[in-house]
């Protein structure tokens, strides 16, 4: 299966079709691969093989020989090709490696005879042998002369698609030219940022507050980490503030109807989704979401001991999801995370979260087993005498 | 004239310079903010005028993308940080990268009852292809490590784990360290399961260490267990490598 390549594009010039057949699956060696539904042609220099998706092609050059076997009850019936060894410098194709030097064609359609019949005919005629002689020495005479009038055709098709092929190569280099040139800019501007950050840094109180909040915002633009100025005015700029205020417009209802909690992660898909153009970077919810607390709003940022990051809500209170949780163990005698999660309809990850909080009051106790991280009640503090 | 610094007017001329040297490190401090400011706005327009030449090429190619990437990394910036930085709003990069971080936050939640918060960076990546559909842009596998990386600081415990040649996506916050790593890469090489007698005959482990590392493996959910082999050990498949084996087995 490793001597096949990509191609695009169509037939090529001085090659002839001998045989089409559609409904053929491809085997990479005795084993299914997921080229399983195609059409197979046969020509002077290649056997081809397309679907919707793809188009793979395999030198007839490598062909040794080729098998019918007939199909069975519930199987189809196939040929099997024998290959040589992949050439050196072959060009990417859909399998790197292969262990069989064969392959095999399964016609689900039939058709199988009439392509061994043509292969074999093709491999005796050997048409890409004397076409590549005759089309070197052909391109030689008829370069200066034909080249413009065939610039229909096939060739002029093919023409088309190499130009284009150049012209993107020489946009990149282009881009990588003028891409170089901004980099060298940007480098400089890094030097002088990290230049005024130390200065800051040594005399924190000698710039004017407002200048200190015009600087974080370049260093924002640029892209470039602040850990400076974060002692002094904490890691968010106005920016960040104004999206906390968003954040908690958006998400507010959300994080009530998830029991109260709501994973950072989960926060980041909603809201990027609900924004569609201009996303935030996580970055920007993790700032935004760490000066929550700062502006008092509707939600505030909790990261558990695990490293989980969530959203709650201002009003949450442990005690009361302790005083749930340790309920709802007794009710069911025992409880996984997972099983946790279905009945109040929150994820896996705070399932975990909660019960770990309520172990951590000694509400409930652990068994920790092959089977799995169960909780049950704890008997120890309500039945010791 | 300064021939003999000592004594008490000494210490205050002292005094008085490094108040004035301060007064002047400020403006020069100033100076420079002014200067950066800018500078910034000439690279504004520079950027401007790159995006408008070359934007579509960030977007169609893996490679330029790679590239920009690395220039970026090696000058200490960081195009992703925020989606109000310049190389966001303008090139766009923000966006495509954001995005990729939101499917693969999804594709991660999909997955996780089965394979336990860990797969394949080549699974992870194919389904994100198929979640773009035909229409969406080439993305290439470093496109991918870039968009996990930057979830990091979601705090849910997105990484990526293993060798170069083999990497692993984790999505659920916990340690996977070394040995946990060395068991994925011995199991993806036996078809998708491995046994303890196999860890302790192929990497030479004690079999107490093997156990200790796949309790936690299935305690999490990544690794199965199976003991109705043919040798009648016990095996361990994981999920996490069980794509590429169904696609050769149906």
């Amino acid at each position: 299966m490793d001597r096949f390549v990509w191609v695009t594009g169509g037939i090529q010039f001085n090659e002839a079709i001998f045989y089409t057949k559609n409904a053929v699956r491809i085997y990479d060696g005795d084993d299914k691969t997921s080229y399983d539904d195609g059409t197979v042609k046969v020509t002077t220099h290649r056997i081809i093989w397309t679907d919707a998706k793809y188009q793979i092609a395999l030198p007839m050059e490598l062909v040794v020989y080729s098998e019918k076997h007939s199909g069975g009850f519930g199987k189809s019936p196939k040929v099997s090709v024998h290959l040589q060894a992949p050439p050196v410098n072959k060009v990417p194709g859909p399998v790197s490696r292969s262990q069989n030097s064969f392959i095999k064609f399964s016609f689900k359609d039939g058709g199988e005879s009439e392509f061994h019949n043509q292969l074999q005919a093709a491999i005796q005629k050997q048409g890409w042998v004397q076409q590549s002689i005759s089309s070197s020495s052909s391109s030689l005479k008829s370069a200066p002369m034909g080249t413009r009038t065939r610039a229909a055709g096939i060739v002029g098709i093919e023409r088309k698609i190499e130009e284009k092929q150049k012209k993107t190569d020489q946009n990149i280099s282009v881009a990588f030219q003028d891409l170089t040139k901004l980099m060298e800019k940007a480098k400089e501007m890094v030097a002088l940022s990290s230049n005024i950050a130390t200065k800051i840094k040594d005399k924190k109180g000698d710039i004017t507050d407002d200048e200190t909040v015009k600087f974080k915002s370049y260093l924002l633009s640029l892209g470039i980490p602040n850990p400076v100025t974060k002692e002094t005015h904490g890691s968010g700029t106005h920016y960040h503030m104004q999206l906390a205020h968003e954040v908690c417009k958006s998400l507010d209802k959300a994080v009530g109807e998830c029991g109260g909690m709501m994973l950072l992660s989960d926060a980041y898909c909603r809201i990027n989704r609900a924004r569609g153009m201009e996303l935030l970077s996580p970055e920007d919810l993790l700032n935004a979401c760490k000066m929550l607390d700062n502006l008092n709003l509707s939600l505030k940022l909790r990261t558990f001991a695990t490293g989980v990051a969530v959203l709650q809500l201002q009003s949450h209170s442990d005690d009361l999801i302790i005083e749930q949780t340790t309920q709802l163990v007794e009710e069911s005698t025992s409880l996984s995370a997972q099983e946790l999660a279905n009945l109040v309809n929150i994820s896996v990850l705070l399932a975990k979260e909660r019960l770990l909080l309520t172990e951590s009051v000694g509400g409930v106790c652990r068994d920790d087993s092959d089977e799995g991280l169960r909780f049950f009640p704890n008997l120890f503090l309500t039945k010791v005498v | 004239m300064r021939r003999r610094g000592v004594g008490a007017s000494a210490v205050t001329k002292k005094k008085l310079e490094t108040a004035r040297y301060k007064e002047r490190g400020n403006e020069i401090a100033a100076q420079q903010l002014e200067q950066l400011s800018n500078q910034l706005e000439t690279f504004h327009t520079n950027l401007e005028d790159f995006a408008a030449k070359h934007k579509q090429e960030i977007k169609k190619n893996p490679q330029f993308r790679h590239q920009f990437q690395q220039m970026c990394a090696a000058i200490g910036v960081d195009p992703l940080a925020s989606g109000k930085g310049f190389w966001s709003e303008m090139l766009g990069v923000g966006d495509f990268y954001y995005e990729l971080g939101v499917q693969a936050v999804e594709i991660c939640i999909a997955t996780r009852p089965q394979n336990g918060g860990i797969m394949t960076l080549k699974e992870i990546h194919q389904k994100l292809i198929k979640t773009r559909g035909r229409y969406g842009q080439d993305i290439s596998t470093e496109d991918v490590q870039t968009a996990i990386k930057k979830l990091k600081v979601l705090g849910t415990g997105f990484a990526l784990i293993g060798s170069k040649s083999n990497q692993l996506v984790q999505s659920v916050p916990g340690e996977l360290n070394m040995d946990h790593t060395a068991i994925f890469d011995l199991a993806q090489q036996n078809g998708g399961h491995m046994s303890v007698s196999e860890v302790v005959k192929k990497l030479s482990w004690k079999s107490e260490r093997c156990e200790h590392v796949i309790d936690h493996l299935t305690h999490e959910g990544m690794a199965w267990v199976d003991d109705q082999t043919p040798t009648n050990e016990r095996w361990y498949w994981f999920p996490a490598l069980f794509t590429a084996e169904q696609q050769f087995a149906s």
